[in-house]
């Protein structure tokens, strides 16, 4: 680089050009946070939901599937699970777990009662109605 | 070595290369657990071996972030740590915390370890790489408070160079983005979009500050090329970073719920963020060519520049690939990811980290460079353990474009199980590409005990 351009002008572009970013960066989170509310489903945002949300995460169920495409890969996606199998298939696999099938990759059992069942069922029900742009691209996830 | 207080950075070297070695087996693990669905179940189920593997990733890497610049600071500000006994009580408190954690993943059932640390004071567990428990997230704000204690009253006594502003500024921005994994709203949009502000914003943002800052010290000292000029290529690349990254974190905005304008957004931002990792290569081979010395250490320089190759193959040439929203729609969570995820940590941080480890250490133990011999080996495992985990990255990149033909594209999409059991060889082929990175590893280790003939520092 030429000797006229000096460390010192380098430096303030950067302070100049980050503290630039960084305020439309919030500006655009303002107004992320205001236009939510017409696509996050939080009108359905019930105590059930909240509740199913609370077991996903002291599970870690993150730590096998993903949720709307962020997790780990190991097992499939459940961000629109409750529309590929529906409420009872969902309850009644939670229960059947492990299945002991030697070779295949095994789910924990993480011994919920049945309201736990229902609130789980709620949260994906919940997520499955949150405006994603469409993705993923078919049922399968 | 300059200043006697630099040597308190290699505890913390050291701790970093255990807990490498620890993340790599649990690596191998899940990648067993991979083809083999029931290897070590229920003892060891993959979520648990996962939060392992990745927490201690990031464990070990700011371990090697803080031993960095205890050894970085004093010789830029050129005068001791402010309180190398605060350093050494800190490093006790951070690894017993990790260990800890770690043992609790291990032993105890996940709800159960969430009920008995508090989760239901404030739930903030359970979320991808946050997955710590509140003491552990708690522990990690206080040892960092006083790292950077420690670290600026050292630079406030001291010179103030580029090099320790731009490392101490990135620091900073990682402990206070730190500080949104205790933010856990109800509503999973809005725990996703700040989520992002912890892990996008850490790795294509502050931490490439810190790996500048690294890469750039390491540059002057093996290369003896003008400070002024390394320190306003330090600075042209995180105005890059910061340009591109930021807005860039709009790349995961895209199908989360969050508006439709991040489509664009992020398409267009992070398109660019490829500019300063390529930046940092032509930076890392342009100094070595103007070195105005030949140092000893031929092993750091090899790793400065693998750092440069590296980080741009894995951040830049894999980040973009899948950057693009109408790519990303297809490519989103599936191996494709994974096989960025791997290349990118390794290339960007585990490289400079191990550029650092390569250049202090000996000056530590008391000489310029290691032996020859000890060179020829740590050199051969630069070869090992990058070329493996090139071949990783490559097999798991194979395994994630026949993912996305067969359930996403195809006319008659496959289930996900399905799909999985299809593309087994390439997850196969992924564990020995593994096996290959412990060889290498263990030829690192080896490296620091091979004695031989070698100049004082
Ligand atoms: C023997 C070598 C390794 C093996 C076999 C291995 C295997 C794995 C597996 C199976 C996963 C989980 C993928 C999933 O969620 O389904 C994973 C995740 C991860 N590993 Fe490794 N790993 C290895 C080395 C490394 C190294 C050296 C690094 C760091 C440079 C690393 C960083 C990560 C990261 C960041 C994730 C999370 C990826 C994401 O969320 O996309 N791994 N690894
Ligand atoms: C050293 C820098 C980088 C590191 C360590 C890194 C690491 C990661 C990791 C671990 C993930 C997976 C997160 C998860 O588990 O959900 C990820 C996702 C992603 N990264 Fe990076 N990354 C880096 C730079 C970049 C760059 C420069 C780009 C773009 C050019 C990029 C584009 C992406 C995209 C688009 C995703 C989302 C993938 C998906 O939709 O599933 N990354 N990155
Ligand atoms: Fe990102």
């Amino acid at each position: 680089m030429s000797t006229s351009f000096t460390a010192s002008m380098a430096r303030n572009i950067f302070y100049g050009g980050s503290v630039f970013c960084v305020l439309l960066f919030l500006a655009l989170t303002f107004d992320t946070t205001r236009t939510l509310p017409g696509r996050d489903n939080s009108a359905n945002l019930t105590p059930a939901v909240v509740r199913g949300k609370h077991l996903w995460e002291v599970n870690n169920c993150i730590g096998c599937h993903t949720l709307l495409g962020e997790g780990a890969y190991f097992a499939p996606e459940l961000g629109n699970v409750y529309l590929r199998r529906g409420p009872e298939f969902i309850k009644i696999w939670m229960k059947a777990q492990p299945t002991g099938s030697p070779g295949r990759r095994q789910m924990p059992q993480f011994n919920l009662s049945d309201d736990e069942l229902n609130d789980m069922v709620e949260f994906f029900k919940y997520v499955s109605e949150i405006d994603t742009n469409n993705w993923p691209p078919n049922i399968e996830g | 070595m300059q200043f006697r207080s630099q040597a308190v950075a290699k505890p913390y070297f050291i701790a970093a290369l255990a807990l490498f070695t620890g993340q790599i087996l649990f690596g191998l693990i899940m990648g067993l657990q991979y083809v083999v669905g029931d290897f070590l179940f229920p003892l060891i189920p993959f979520n648990v071996a996962r939060m392992v593997h990745t927490n201690l990733l990031i464990v070990w890497l700011l371990f090697g972030f803080m031993g960095a610049s205890y050894y970085l600071v004093p010789e830029e500000a050129e005068t001791e740590l402010w309180s190398p006994k605060l350093a050494i009580v800190t490093f006790w408190v951070f690894l017993a915390a990790g260990a800890l954690t770690v043992l609790g993943y291990l032993l105890v059932p996940y709800a159960a370890l969430a009920k008995l640390t508090g989760n239901d004071l404030l739930n903030t567990m359970g979320r991808e790489f946050l997955e710590q428990p509140l003491p552990t997230k708690v522990g990690i704000v206080i040892v960092a408070l006083a790292f950077l204690f420690n670290i600026g009253m050292t630079l406030l006594k001291g010179r103030k160079t580029a090099i320790s502003l731009v490392l101490v500024l990135g620091l900073l921005g990682l402990a206070v983005l730190f500080l949104f994994s205790f933010y856990n709203p109800a509503n999973v949009v809005k725990d996703k979009f700040y989520w992002w502000w912890v892990v996008h914003l850490w790795v294509e943002g502050v931490w490439e500050l810190i790996l500048g800052a690294i890469l750039a010290f390491v540059l002057i000292k093996v290369t003896g090329v003008d400070r002024e000029v390394i320190e306003k290529w330090l600075y042209v690349i995180i105005t890059l970073t910061l340009i591109t990254g930021i807005l860039g974190t709009g790349h995961h905005y895209y199908w989360i719920g969050t508006p439709e304008y991040w489509l664009w957004i992020g398409s267009v931002f992070s398109a660019l963020e490829p500019i300063p990792f390529f930046a940092m290569t032509v930076f890392a081979f342009n100094m070595v060519n103007r070195r105005r010395r030949e140092h000893p250490n031929k092993a750091a320089t090899l790793w400065a520049l693998g750092t440069g190759v590296l980080s741009f193959l894995g951040a830049g040439l894999w980040g973009f690939m899948h950057t693009l929203s109408p790519v990303n729609y297809y490519t989103h969570g599936t191996q494709i990811t994974a096989a960025h995820g791997h290349l990118s940590f390794y290339g960007a941080y585990v490289a400079v980290v191990l550029t650092m480890i390569s250049y202090a250490m000996p000056v530590m133990r008391g000489r310029q460079a290691n032996s020859n011999t000890a060179q020829v080996v740590e050199i051969w495992s630069f070869w090992l353990m990058s070329v493996s985990m090139f071949l990783m990255v490559l097999f798991l990149t194979g395994a994630g474009i026949l993912q996305v033909w067969l359930q996403r594209v195809s006319e008659t999409p496959l289930s996900f199980m399905g799909v999985q059991d299809q593309i087994s060889l390439f997850y196969w082929m992924r564990e020995g590409a593994g096996l290959v990175f412990l060889v290498g590893l263990i030829a690192y280790l080896s490296s620091f005990f091979i004695k031989g003939e070698t100049r004082a520092a």
